[in-house]
């Protein structure tokens, strides 16, 4: 039933105790649009029973105060950025109806993105979008919706196609994205427009209530302090300079296509969260004790070769099969533009006592899988260190004589088990045999840590023993 | 005390009317008129002449200040008060 | 719990969703996009939110969002993308907002490259955003910590409602060693300011503006009476034969790292040499550094910018003793020889032998 009297809507607070000075009125200036269209969207929160469930975004322009008036759940933010916000608001919150108010400069200038993605992702919530063709509150700059040849602060000969261009069209804009669920453009222009515009902020509302998507709509409204006329010249300057450039009517309304979605989320128990990210306590691991050879102990590990010869995976074997042997361990790769064809190199470190530096000048170990590696890296080998390196890829000799030279004929030896790319895994199972650094079966269990594809787990089992029985003929 | 309308009544409020005229224009009955005298933040209120007003409710929407207007349709409970 | 041999970046998300945080927005960048992998992989699988924003402006702005909600949430990225964050963050602040931001240095300014580098400490530690607004600066030196202060970071950024930031290089984030991942946490804190869309949370306002100068006073002189109490409860460090050392290198993140090797070997060497590693870089261990003034003759920071923590050593050390400054920049990482070197040199101008 029609209510019998109208009066200052229930969605206001009684007394806007947040605004200094006068709680009764408004900020704005005599015959500002926004204050109707703050009637409206009270009007509406109360009529719609959706009072407590309301959050309205305050955004940064004149109606950054409109946490003073609502009594609803606010939040001011910053300039443009409303879209965003209410983009967690509403997935934190999905009970939540997310009122985002945003003047032109606000919403399509400076946060033009944040309200083209937020409307095409469909984000759930509700935009209020008022378009009065200037920037009200910094003091009459160029909006992207100022008319041609309108003059303001900023454009004082009046907005030139060639320099500013024409006005932005948000809504028909907006239509054209796949994501939105309803768009309209109305105005507060006099009685007719009023009750249209009326219509379409509960349409929009509703939207969101029925948990059919993004909704916004473009409301014209007056600016007399901006466009320098009378509140009473105001309605018939819309009618004049917007209206022939910013048609009124539905952009877009797609409500009876779309499925009710309302977000939900699981609470897990501490178990489930502990399953879920993979940190389930694994079966205890018995690995003989290993055999570690005097000279060997403690080593950093540079392995080098070309991306794509399983370089940081053979590093990750080694360290993950340590840390399972209880030693101390770190892995580091380098890393960008160099991993895509181009070297790549990682350090291992692996130590009874804890690792200071992870990457060192001069590694106890270089394990050279190409002969730029090698004759890169050669040099830098400690003293009384250990160089292994492929010898069916690499057609030079090492030329150090105070260091342990080991040729391994990897690439050859997994081209014979069949898969070429197996030839970091048997320098690895070498390299463990050979030190003794830790037990070949801890590496062997710990392998499907450090291999990604699990099919491939086997064949490299296999590599790791052709390995380790290359060392024992050593 | 309050009376139960037979006429519709439309109140502005002198204090939080900011005399933009807005509701005058939007009245079809051009029962509301800018007053000669200012309000204390120095603006024109707008006021309802006594008679005429239909309840249409067009001053309301019209008017940007949330509690600038009341507007009482006919049956509506009244709340008869000096001063309103 | 399970001890995982783990990227730091990675360790990052397992220990957020530990810690109870319920939503990730971020945007990739090198080197921190691993964050973003694994918060990709791992949020929804425990009910949570992950969402790819539209830039760094916008994942802050929805971590302004979130936090104004009442959740945990949390975002990352390095340099040219923390620079497009100062905006959120200083409204978080101004907000008192509790939220995590992770930055993995790369190498700048500009474009740069992403390479370890640590040229963001005065962005971060000293407020790149504007106003007088401070945020809580962690500092990780490898994965554990990755894990241990990102946990700690959400209780920090609750008890305080201020933004925490994981400040770390690309090194640490790229370096893989075990961690020990701690249980679930159960309970977090009541957030009564937050906004829930029910009735309870109907009143509540998030706020930054306070458009009357003598309110805006007092919020700022709230925020600094609330940094004080920071600096006094939550200075974090690590020493390291700080205190009978005659030259105390100060250095954080990776640096500390490649310190502690060189401090082994100079003690090997006879040399009494210490290091002090702030884990907390806001606050600062200004009164530790104050009291090795008394013990040590000199200070030597390392850092990978051309020198930025320095600045606060030297404040703490107030002119009473020397304060030198080695750096390497441009995602080269200082080796043990090349700080060695230096700390020989000091070490000899000190004490004619
Ligand atoms: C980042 C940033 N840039 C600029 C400003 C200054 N500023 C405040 S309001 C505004 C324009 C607002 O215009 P609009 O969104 O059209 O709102 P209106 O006042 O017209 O309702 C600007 C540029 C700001 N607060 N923040
Ligand atoms: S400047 Fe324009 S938009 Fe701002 S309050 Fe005044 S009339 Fe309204
Ligand atoms: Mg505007």
């Amino acid at each position: 039933m029609a209510k019998l009297i109208l009066e200052k809507p229930k969605g206001f607070c009684d007394s806007y105790e947040r605004k200094p000075g006068d709680h009764g009125t408004t900020h704005y200036c005599p015959g500002c649009g926004h204050g109707n269209i703050h009637k409206l969207l009270a009007e509406a929160v109360e009529d719609l029973g959706i009072q407590d469930r309301t959050i309205i975004i305050s955004p940064v322009g004149c109606s950054v105060f409109v946490y003073y008036y609502f009594a609803t759940g606010n939040i001011q933010v910053a300039h443009g950025r409303a879209p965003a916000v209410a983009t967690a608001l509403k997935r934190a919150n999905p009970h939540a109806i997310v009122v985002s108010y945003q003047g032109d400069g606000d919403l399509a200038a400076i946060g033009g993105n944040n309200i083209l993605q937020a409307a095409n992702r469909g984000e759930h919530i509700t935009v209020i979008f008022v378009n009065n063709a200037i920037y009200g509150m910094t003091g009459g700059q160029l909006a992207p919706t100022s008319l041609l040849g309108m003059k303001t602060a900023t454009t004082p000969y009046g907005r030139d196609l060639l320099n500013e261009g024409p006005p932005m069209k948000v809504v028909e804009l907006l239509s054209s994205l796949d994501g939105p669920t309803y768009l309209e453009r109305q105005a507060i222009m006099g009685n007719k427009y009023i009750a249209r515009a009326r219509k379409a902020l509960r349409n929009a509302l509703q939207c969101q209530i029925d948990g059919k998507g993004f909704s916004m709509v473009e409301i014209l409204s007056a600016c007399p302090s901006g466009w320098k006329v009378d509140p009473t010249d105001s309605y018939a300057w819309m009618e004049k300079n917007m209206l022939p450039h910013f048609q009124l009517g539905v952009t877009k309304d797609v409500r009876a296509e779309r499925e009710p979605f309302f977000r939900t989320f699981k609470t897990l128990s501490a178990a489930e969260i502990v399953e879920q990210l993979d940190l389930a306590v694994p079966e205890p691991k018995h690995f003989p004790s290993k055999l570690q050879k005097t000279g060997y102990g403690d080593p950093s590990i540079k392995l080098a070769g070309f991306g794509g010869q399983g370089i940081l995976s053979a590093g990750a074997m080694l360290a993950n099969a340590g840390m399972e042997q209880g030693l101390q361990t770190s892995w580091i790769p380098s890393y960008g533009p160099e991993m895509r064809g181009g070297t790549a190199y990682c350090f291992v470190n692996l130590s009874e006592r804890p690792i200071g530096s992870p990457t060192v000048s001069h590694p106890d170990v270089l394990m050279a899988f190409n002969r730029p590696s090698l004759e890169k890296f050669e040099p830098d080998v400690k003293p009384g260190g250990l160089l292994m390196y492929d010898s069916t890829i690499i057609d030079v000799k090492p030329k150090r004589g105070d260091i342990e030279i080991l040729a391994v004929p990897a690439t050859q030896m997994a081209d014979d088990l069949g898969n070429t790319r197996m030839a970091n895994t048997i320098m690895v199972g070498v390299y463990v045999a050979h030190t003794g650094i830790m037990s070949p079966a801890a590496i062997e269990q710990t392998l499907p840590l450090a291999i990604k594809r699990k099919n491939l787990v086997d064949a490299n089992k296999k590599a790791l023993r052709a390995g380790v029985d290359f060392a024992a003929t050593l | 005390m309050s009376r139960i309308l037979e006429e519709a009544i439309t109140v502005v409020s002198a204090e939080h009317c900011k005399g933009c005229g807005l509701c005058v224009q939007a009245c079809p009955q051009a029962v509301l008129a800018l007053m000669s005298s200012f309000n204390s933040k120095g603006y024109h209120p707008a006021h309802y002449v006594g008679e005429g007003c239909t309840g249409c409710g067009m001053c309301f929407y019209a008017c940007p200040e949330p509690a600038a207007i009341t507007v009482y349709k006919k049956g509506a409970e009244y709340p008869d008060q000096e001063g309103r | 719990m399970a001890k995982e041999f783990i990227k730091g970046n990675e360790a990052i998300v397992k220990a957020a969703l530990l810690a109870g945080c319920r939503s990730y927005y971020g945007y990739p960048i090198t080197p921190a996009s691993e964050i973003a992998h694994a918060a990709a992989k791992y949020f929804p699988r425990v009910s949570r939110t992950f969402l790819q924003a539209e830039s760094e402006i916008a994942s802050i702005q929805m971590v302004y969002g979130a936090s104004a909600s009442g959740e945990r949430t949390m975002t990352a990225s390095s340099g040219p993308g923390i620079s497009l964050k100062q905006e959120g963050l200083s409204y978080l602040a101004g907000s008192e907002l509790p939220c995590v931001v992770v930055n993995i240095m790369r190498g700048g300014p500009g474009l740069g490259n992403i390479s370890p580098a640590q040229g963001d400490y005065n962005q971060i530690v000293k407020g790149g955003g504007h106003g007088d607004y401070k945020v809580i600066v962690l500092a990780p030196n490898g994965a554990q910590e990755m894990c241990d202060l990102t946990m700690l970071a959400f209780d920090l950024a609750d008890k305080w409602r201020n933004p925490v930031i994981l400040l770390a290089d690309g090194f640490i984030g790229q370096m893989m060693e075990p961690v020990e991942f701690p249980a679930p946490v159960g309970d977090l804190p009541a957030k009564p300011w937050a906004l829930t869309g029910e009735k309870i949370s109907r009143n509540n306002l998030i706020n930054s503006i306070y458009l009357d100068n003598d309110e805006l006073e007092a919020h700022v002189g709230h925020l600094a009476e609330k940094y004080a109490r920071i600096t006094e409860a939550e200075v974090r460090f690590e020493a390291y034969h700080a205190d009978d050392a005659e030259l105390v290198l100060v250095g954080y993140g990776i640096v500390s790292r490649i310190i502690r090797t060189v401090v082994d070997q100079a003690r090997e060497a006879g040399l009494k040499v210490g290091l002090l590693r702030p884990i907390t870089l806001f606050p600062f261990p200004t009164r530790k550094i104050g009291e090795l003034c008394e013990s040590a003759a000199g200070f030597l920071a390392v850092e990978m910018s051309t020198g930025q923590m320095v600045d606060d050593v030297r404040l703490a050390v107030n002119g009473r003793l020397p304060v030198h400054f080695f750096s390497r920049t441009g995602g080269n990482v200082p080796t043990v020889e090349e700080i060695f070197d230096v700390v020989r040199q000091h070490l000899s101008a000190a004490q004619p032998v």
